[in-house]
C-alpha cells in the first residue's frame, strides 16, 4: 500500500516537472507536430480497421438480439450508435491505443533513460521531465479527439455496410435509427472521456519509462507495466466520469 | 578551473568516493583514471550535478555548483559539454540534428549560422558530409565523434568524458584523444576525461588523479607515473604480464 502511495507521489513530482515553463517553445512546438505525427497519425490505420469491424460486429449483433416483431427495425442503428458513440470508440479505442502508444512511449523514454540520452538532456541544462514528456500529452489531448471522432464515423459506417448488406435492416432504417433519440451531451460525455484518457495515457506511460533503471529487460518491464497501470485507470476513470455524467 | 573539495559518496553501507579533493586546471586535458567499480564515474556525475555528494563541494571557477538553485545550476550547465561513454546521442534524430540541438536550445542564431557551426564541428571531428546520417547508421568511433562534436557545439567551457575509448580500437582510441586534447588547447577549455585506458594516460594525461579504493591515490603528469613508486598505480599500469616484461626489459 505504501508502495502505492509513493508512486503517486512520485509521478505528481514529476508532472510538476512536466509542466513547468518550456525553455523554448519554438522547439517544443517542432517537437509537438512530430509527436502529433508519431502518436496519432501512425494510429490511423489500426483505429480504422478495428472500428469498421466492430461496427460490422455490433450491428449483426443488434439485429439477431431483435427478434420480436415490435422492436422497430431502426433500433439496430440506434444500438450501433449508442454503443460506438458512448463506449466502444471512446473506451475501448483508448484501450487499444494504451497498448500501441503506451507501450511505445514507455519503451522510448526508457530505452533513452538507460542509454544516458536523459543524462545528457539534463547535463545541457535542459528540463528534461519537460522536454520529452509535455509534448507528448499536448499532442495525444490535441490528436486523441480526432482519431476518436473518426473511429466513430467508421464505426457507424461499418455497422450501415454490414446491416445492409446482411439484410439486417434498410439504409433508410439505420439511418433513421442513428440519428433517432439522439442526445448531444452523450456526445460531450465521450469526448471528456478521451480528453482524460489521452492524458492517463501519455503521463503514465511516460512515469514508467522516465524512471527505468537497468537494462534492456527493466524496459520492457516498464513497458508492460504502463500498459496494464493504464488500462487499469482508463477503466477507473471511465467508470468515475460515466457516473458523474449519468447520475444527474 | 574546476575545484572538488572533501568529496565523499555512499550507496548505503558502502563509500564509493571518500574524501576526495584535487583541482582540475583549465586548458588542461585532466584525467581521472582507477580500475573498474574504483568511482571514476560517480565522481564524475556528481562533479556534473547528476548526483549529490553526501560531502564536500565542487567549484566551477569559484561557484560552489550544488549550493546553486536550480537556475543557477541551469546557467553552470549551458556551459559544460559531455561526452557519454555510450555517446548518447539522440536515436530520432540524425547526426545534423543531434550537433545542432544545444544551439537550438540556447542561442537565437538563424538557421544558416546555426548549419554553419554545425558544420564547423563535424568538420573538426572529421564527420563532415555524414550530416544526415542517423546514429544507428554510424560506427562506434564515428558516434563517439559526433557526440563529442554535440559537446563542443555550443563552445563549452568544461568538457567531460566519460570513458571515451571504450570499445574502440587501439587506433581509433588515439584518434578520439587527439582529437580532445586538440580541442581542449583549441578552445582553452577546463577538460575532465574518466578512463582505465593506458594509451590515453601516457598520451594525454597532463593532469592525473588515481583512485584506488574510493581514494585518491596518486596524483601528477604522465611523465611522472613510470617513476612514481606507488605500488597501486604501477600494478593498474602494467596490469598484463606482457607490459612488466616490457618495462622491465627496456
Amino acid at each position: 500500500m505504501l508502495q502505492v502511495f509513493h508512486h503517486i507521489g512520485k509521478y505528481f513530482l514529476l508532472l510538476k516537472r512536466v509542466f513547468a515553463r518550456p525553455q523554448k517553445w519554438s522547439v517544443y512546438r517542432r517537437q509537438i507536430s512530430y509527436e502529433i505525427e508519431s502518436i496519432g497519425i501512425s494510429s490511423l490505420p489500426i483505429i480504422s480497421i478495428i472500428s469498421m469491424f466492430m461496427g460490422g460486429i455490433i450491428t449483426i449483433q443488434a439485429a439477431f438480439g431483435f427478434t420480436s416483431p415490435w422492436v422497430p427495425l431502426y433500433a439496430v442503428g440506434f444500438t450501433t450508435r449508442e454503443s460506438v458513440l458512448l463506449e466502444f470508440s471512446p473506451t475501448v479505442i483508448s484501450l487499444i491505443l494504451a497498448g500501441k502508444v503506451g507501450s511505445n512511449i514507455a519503451s522510448e523514454i526508457g530505452t533513452m533513460r538507460i542509454t544516458e540520452q536523459i543524462d545528457a538532456l539534463e547535463i545541457m541544462g535542459i528540463n528534461s521531465a519537460s522536454y520529452l514528456i509535455l509534448p507528448k500529452i499536448l499532442a495525444s489531448v490535441i490528436i486523441f479527439p480526432f482519431l476518436i471522432a473518426i473511429s466513430m464515423f467508421l464505426g457507424l459506417l461499418g455497422g450501415y455496410l454490414m446491416g445492409v448488406s446482411s439484410g439486417a435492416c434498410t439504409g433508410y432504417e439505420y439511418i433513421y435509427g442513428i440519428q433517432a433519440f439522439f442526445e448531444p451531451w452523450k456526445l460531450y460525455y465521450s469526448f471528456t472521456k478521451v480528453e482524460v484518457f489521452a492524458f492517463i495515457i501519455t503521463s503514465v506511460s511516460s512515469y514508467f519509462g522516465y524512471f527505468t533503471t537497468g537494462g534492456a529487460l527493466e524496459v520492457g518491464k516498464s513497458s508492460t507495466r504502463a500498459v496494464v497501470y493504464t488500462s487499469i485507470l482508463i477503466l477507473f476513470f471511465g467508470l468515475i466520469i460515466t457516473n458523474l455524467f449519468f447520475n444527474r | 578551473m574546476i575545484r572538488i573539495e572533501n568529496i565523499s559518496k555512499c550507496f548505503g553501507e558502502r563509500k564509493v568516493i571518500d574524501n576526495i579533493s584535487f583541482e582540475f586546471f583549465k586548458g588542461k586535458t585532466n584525467l581521472i583514471i582507477g580500475e573498474s567499480g574504483c568511482g571514476k564515474t560517480v565522481l564524475l556525475k556528481m562533479m556534473v550535478g547528476l548526483l549529490v555528494p553526501d560531502t564536500g563541494n565542487v567549484y566551477y571557477d569559484g561557484v560552489d555548483f550544488h549550493a546553486l538553485d536550480e537556475k543557477g545550476k541551469q546557467t553552470v550547465r549551458a556551459k559544460i559539454g559531455m561526452l557519454f561513454q555510450g555517446g548518447a546521442l539522440f536515436d530520432s534524430m540524425t547526426v545534423e540534428e543531434n550537433v545542432m540541438f544545444p544551439l537550438d536550445m540556447y542561442t537565437d542564431w538563424t538557421k544558416e549560422k546555426k548549419l554553419e557551426r554545425v558544420n564547423f564541428c563535424l568538420q573538426r571531428v572529421k564527420l563532415e558530409g555524414r550530416n544526415h546520417l542517423y546514429p544507428a547508421e554510424l560506427s562506434g568511433g564515428m558516434k563517439k565523434r559526433c557526440a563529442l562534436a554535440r559537446a563542443i557545439a555550443n563552445n563549452p567551457e568544461y568538457l567531460f568524458c566519460d570513458e571515451p575509448n571504450s570499445g574502440l580500437d587501439p587506433k581509433t582510441s588515439i584518434v578520439i584523444d587527439q582529437l580532445i586534447q586538440d580541442l581542449t588547447r583549441e578552445f582553452n577549455m577546463t577538460t575532465i576525461i574518466v578512463t582505465h585506458d593506458m594509451n590515453s594516460v601516457m598520451e594525454i594525461g597532463e593532469n592525473i588523479m588515481f583512485i584506488h579504493k574510493g581514494k585518491k591515490w596518486w596524483e601528477g603528469h604522465s611523465n611522472k607515473v613510470l617513476n612514481s613508486g606507488n605500488k597501486e598505480l604501477m600494478d593498474f599500469v602494467f596490469a598484463s604480464e606482457f607490459l612488466k616484461k616490457v618495462f622491465h626489459t627496456s
